[in-house]
């Protein structure tokens, strides 16, 4: 008998406790679902109960979920779902017959022609080739080959597999993992997961959130001296800050990667939200593919996409692939390995991803529809980015960089010291405190910069675009006068 | 380049799956490219995948998703009432209307949550299940993943044990790897039916002891792939086995729809807790899982399951709560879950056809295991326990020394090197005894017998087949 017991096991003590449970999960992080989302929902409860609010709802624009604010699916991509999900459909001829062929092929390739059979883990055959095929003609022509080609739980799955399988090593040998300042912060609770070593690198707010060579080179060499920095993660389009890489920058990341025999992790899932002008979204692939063969075979990368953004915005799927690029092959049979442990990605997700991989060609019958909705939610997108930064850029103490891309703001908001002693006092980082009010006295929820990471000393808050245009310009306006009235408050 | 001495050494303990997948997949490929095979397509049964051996799912459910998938089917005719009622109210607790939305709590979709709550309560005869202790999740083994890798801490002597049951469900030795776990195996007992031993049970604790921190105990009932049902008694003696020993019992349910075995019953163990008083009921650390891969659904490509959290620490439950923050479940199978747990009634236009469709797979399953095990234990070198639940047959091989010997040749387990041979030569994929945790001198094969019985009937014709010619050929 333990001990445990010998005490009578009616005595307190959990058998499983705060002691004895796994001691990463205890360190784990994530500020966009945090303590300011609790108490959003808290006061979305008290609405309903009838509690007087000098607002009448609450706006969560802290996640980036399309649907949740109004836009809507994809005609094309919910028919195809629909058929495959209730074949009885197929005879009915309301649907067109590009949706049907796709869905019969899904069908096809699924066990009992079912997608509640088990695909394989690595994901449905024929939509790996999709995707590969996808790949390449978004690539101008460089190959895809389906077999490097791993379909996931959304982007998220892949990310957190590939930065498992590449953590090892104790105490100074420790893998470490650079990451942008400001990250979305499924990197850091990720690598807090798995006690990683995170490695910081700042992009430069006064360059519209540029990634800066020298900046990588001083984080990484700091590095260096407490553990094995292996991995480098960037986010383009990117979350929060909304920049769009350059093309020089990419292939500076791709020549500092291969110097410092790194394994790059691009997050691309923003890739067709990019919307200034000048601005271009270019895959790290493609461009390690165009610098030639001493970077692009031997540049070891991993590229994430998934359904949750751009102009499907269907987060709710769960839809995502990701690409592997020059892995070793005993290295790839070992993440082929651990993809196996998790049986196999939902085979919803993997129809939608097909779709999406597999648009409507301009000789079938719902391109028309297809075109025109796609194009209407990033023209929409687009106008929203524009008009956020410049009204946000009219306030004194909010400064504002364009919206490249993405579906984020994160300006830069000045705080007067008032303000800071008050938080500190109220024992909260400066910029919860005002988002904090600002959900309090407006409704409005946002998610304060610390969640993301930010520059000693400053202070930002991540607002998406997504909102209804009209519900947005109130949003705006809504900010825009707190920020006044805060800082008059505190002055 | 990366080298495989630098992945993640947990990562390279995870024991590699059996050839057996991949062998089936490139027949079929070959078969597909116009190969020539003594068979025409391969059968695989091999898991517990009802759809896939070519059961039909459940009209309602479907109709219910793909009207929430495409809303512009609420307007369709064919679709009756009660679907396009039960698909309007749950668009109406998805955030947008869509299902294309995140949920809004990590754990799940409240509503989705109370009405798991509200069915477990009802299934329990009114012991309350709540809706804070849910937490839904992309499919059991995700469930079980995140309470697994919560428990995972130390190495070596001082690593997280969990008492398996030997044989165990064929994901689980690797998903106990993956989290970094020490697997400590408990044997059934295959002569009375694969029954769990109090003894046995306290015998593998005491080793256990001895390799690691054992500190939780796997139960699978309705056993997989055993088809053992426990009765209360035994599901007391592991209730009381656990409190006396600090032990976390993890209770995989997902066939608790499936028992047809004469006057046998599934209890829960949530609700035998309950009904041994307080001393047990508010201190055994008790987490059961369910999931719509089980027999009546047969949903496993949708990916959804729930766990309910019963006696945990506040402060740990809250981490365990916070762990699928950024990555919460999918939608489509939360709403699955909802139909799942929230059926049509007598008296709903689809009520009918429901309950007949229920009635046809579950008296499918019954016959099917019944005939199966019959034609099993008919057959030389095999014997076969009755199994009374679930959706597995798991006969025991007798294998001739000659077979042992090839197969100690090619550095394979005997009972894959069968399996393998079955399916070069029949196209029938089965499971290995292996998989399920069991070493030799235990070989064993593993069938799903969900299937339509035509199917069955193939796949016992291609075995018999199969079985009397290697006893012929190694006698």
């Amino acid at each position: 008998m333990s001990q445990h017991a010998a005490n009578g096991f009616a005595s307190r003590v959990k058998v499983l406790n705060l002691d004895n449970m796994n001691p990463n999960v205890r360190k784990v992080e994530y500020a966009v679902r945090g303590a300011i989302v609790q108490r959003a929902l808290q006061i979305e409860k008290e609405l309903k109960e009838g509690v007087k609010k000098p607002f009448t709802e609450v706006i969560k624009a802290n996640i980036g979920d399309a649907h949740a604010m109004g836009q809507k699916p994809i005609t094309f991509l919910r028919q195809v779902l629909a058929l495959c999900t209730y074949p009885d459909l197929l005879e009915d001829n309301k649907f067109p017959e590009d949706a049907k062929q796709r869905a019969r092929r899904i069908l096809d390739a699924c066990g009992g022609q079912s997608i509640g059979a088990y695909s394989t883990s690595q994901g449905i055959e024929c939509i790996r080739q999709d995707v590969a095929r996808y790949i390449e003609k978004r690539d101008g022509g460089i190959p895809s080959n389906p077999d490097n080609i791993y379909l996931s739980t959304g982007a998220s799955d892949a990310i957190v597999t590939v930065l498992k399988l590449l953590v090892c090593g104790e105490g100074r040998d420790r893998t470490g993992v650079m990451i942008s300042i400001p990250q979305y912060p499924l990197y850091s609770a990720a690598l807090a997961d798995l006690a990683a070593v995170q490695i910081n690198y700042y992009l430069d707010e006064d360059k519209c959130w540029s990634l800066d060579i020298a900046e990588l080179k001083r984080a990484v060499n700091a590095a260096r001296q407490y553990c094995n920095p292996r991995v480098i993660c960037i986010i383009n389009p990117g979350n929060p800050t909304g920049q769009v890489q350059s093309r020089q920058c990419i292939e500076d990341v791709i020549r500092f990667a291969e110097e410092e025999h790194l394994f790059l992790m691009a997050d691309e899932v923003y890739q067709d939200n990019v919307y200034a002008e000048g601005c271009k979204f270019h895959s790290f692939k493609r461009v390690l593919f165009e610098m030639g063969p001493k970077y692009s075979t031997t540049v070891e990368m991993a590229s994430f996409h998934s359904t949750s953004k751009c102009y499907m915005g269907e987060c709710g799927f769960r839809g995502g692939y990701m690409e592997v690029i020059n892995m070793d092959p005993e290295v790839k049979a070992q993440l082929t390995k651990i993809v196996s442990v998790h049986l196999c990605p939902p085979v919803p997700g993997q129809a939608l991803l097909d779709m999406v991989v597999n648009p409507p060609q301009p000789d079938e019958p719902s391109y028309n529809t297809f075109m025109k909705e796609r194009t209407a939610v990033l023209a929409d997108l687009a106008e929203k980015a524009g008009l956020t930064e410049q009204i946000f850029n009219t306030v004194p103490g909010i400064t504002c960089n364009p919206v490249q891309g993405a579906m984020y703001t994160f300006p830069r908001i000045a705080l007067p010291q008032k303000a800071i002693d008050k938080a500190k006092e109220e024992g909260l980082v400066p910029d919860m405190f005002y988002c904090m009010k600002l959900l309090e006295e407006e409704g409005i929820c946002l998610v304060p910069g610390s969640g993301f990471g930010q520059r000693e000393g400053t202070f930002h808050f991540r607002m998406t675009i997504l909102p209804p245009t009209e519900k947005l310009k109130i949003v705006l306006q809504k900010i825009s006068e707190f920020h006044i009235r805060f800082t008059r408050e505190f002055s | 380049m990366s080298s495989v001495r630098e992945v993640n050494p947990t990562v390279r303990r995870i024991r590699a799956p059996t050839s057996l997948q991949s062998l089936a997949a490139r027949i079929t490929e070959e078969i597909k490219q116009g190969g020539q095979k003594p068979f025409r397509q391969v059968i695989d049964v091999s898991s517990g995948d009802p759809h896939r051996a070519g059961m039909a799912p459940i009209s309602f459910a479907r109709q219910v998703l793909a009207v929430c998938f495409y809303p512009e089917l609420l307007k369709d005719e064919r679709f009756p009432l009660d679907v396009k009622q039960r698909a309007q109210q749950l668009l109406g607790v998805c955030r947008g209307g869509s299902v294309g939305s995140y949920s809004l709590t990590s754990c799940g979709i409240p509503y989705v949550l109370k009405s798991v709550a509200e069915f477990i309560t009802g299934r329990d005869g009114g012991v309350r299940s709540h809706p804070e202790d849910i937490i839904i999740s992309n499919g059991s083994q995700k469930s079980l993943k995140m309470i697994l890798h919560l428990m995972a801490s130390g190495e070596g002597k001082t690593q997280t044990g969990v008492l398996t049951p030997m044989p165990c469900p064929h994901t689980l030795p690797a998903l106990l790897d993956d989290n970094g776990l020490t697997l400590v195996p408990y044997q059934l007992m295959e002569d009375r039916g694969w029954a769990v031993d109090l003894d046995e049970l306290h015998r593998a604790l005491k080793n256990a002891r001895e390799l690691c921190e054992p500190r939780a105990i796997y139960i699978s009932n309705p056993g997989n792939p055993t088809g053992h049902v426990q009765d209360r008694k035994t599901i007391e003696e592991v209730i009381r086995f656990a409190a006396t020993e600090s032990l976390v019992l993890l209770a995989d349910e997902v066939y608790q729809d499936s028992v047809y075995g004469l006057e046998k019953e599934f209890n829960s163990y949530k609700r035998v807790l309950f009904d041994m008083g307080k001393e047990y009921s508010e201190t055994v650390e008790l987490i059961s899982f369910h999931s719509l891969s089980n027999a009546l659904m047969g949903e496993c490509g949708l990916r959804g399951g729930y766990q309910e959290v019963i006696n945990m620490d506040p402060a740990v439950k809250t981490h365990l709560k916070d762990m699928q923050a950024p990555s919460s479940p999918a939608v489509i199978q939360q709403l699955a879950l909802e139909v799942m747990v929230n059926a049509p009634a007598p008296g709903d236009p689809s009520y009918e056809t429901y309950s007949q469709e229920i009635l046809h797979s579950q008296r499918t399953l019954s016959q099917n295991a019944q005939r199966a095990c019959e034609f099993l234990n008919d057959l030389p070198g095999m014997n076969c326990q009755p199994a009374m639940g679930g959706i597995f047959l798991y006969p025991c091989l007798n294998l001739p020394p000659k077979v042992l010997n090839e197969a100690k040749m090619l550095g394979v387990e005997p009972d894959v090197l069968y399996c393998q041979r079955l399916l070069e030569e029949e196209g029938v994929c089965l499971g290995a005894g292996c998989e399920n945790g069991q070493e030799d001198p235990n070989y064993h094969i593993r069938l799903c017998v969900l299937a339509p019985p035509a199917t069955l009937e193939e796949i016992l014709a291609r075995l018999s087949s199969f079985q009397l010619r290697l006893l012929d050929t190694f006698p």
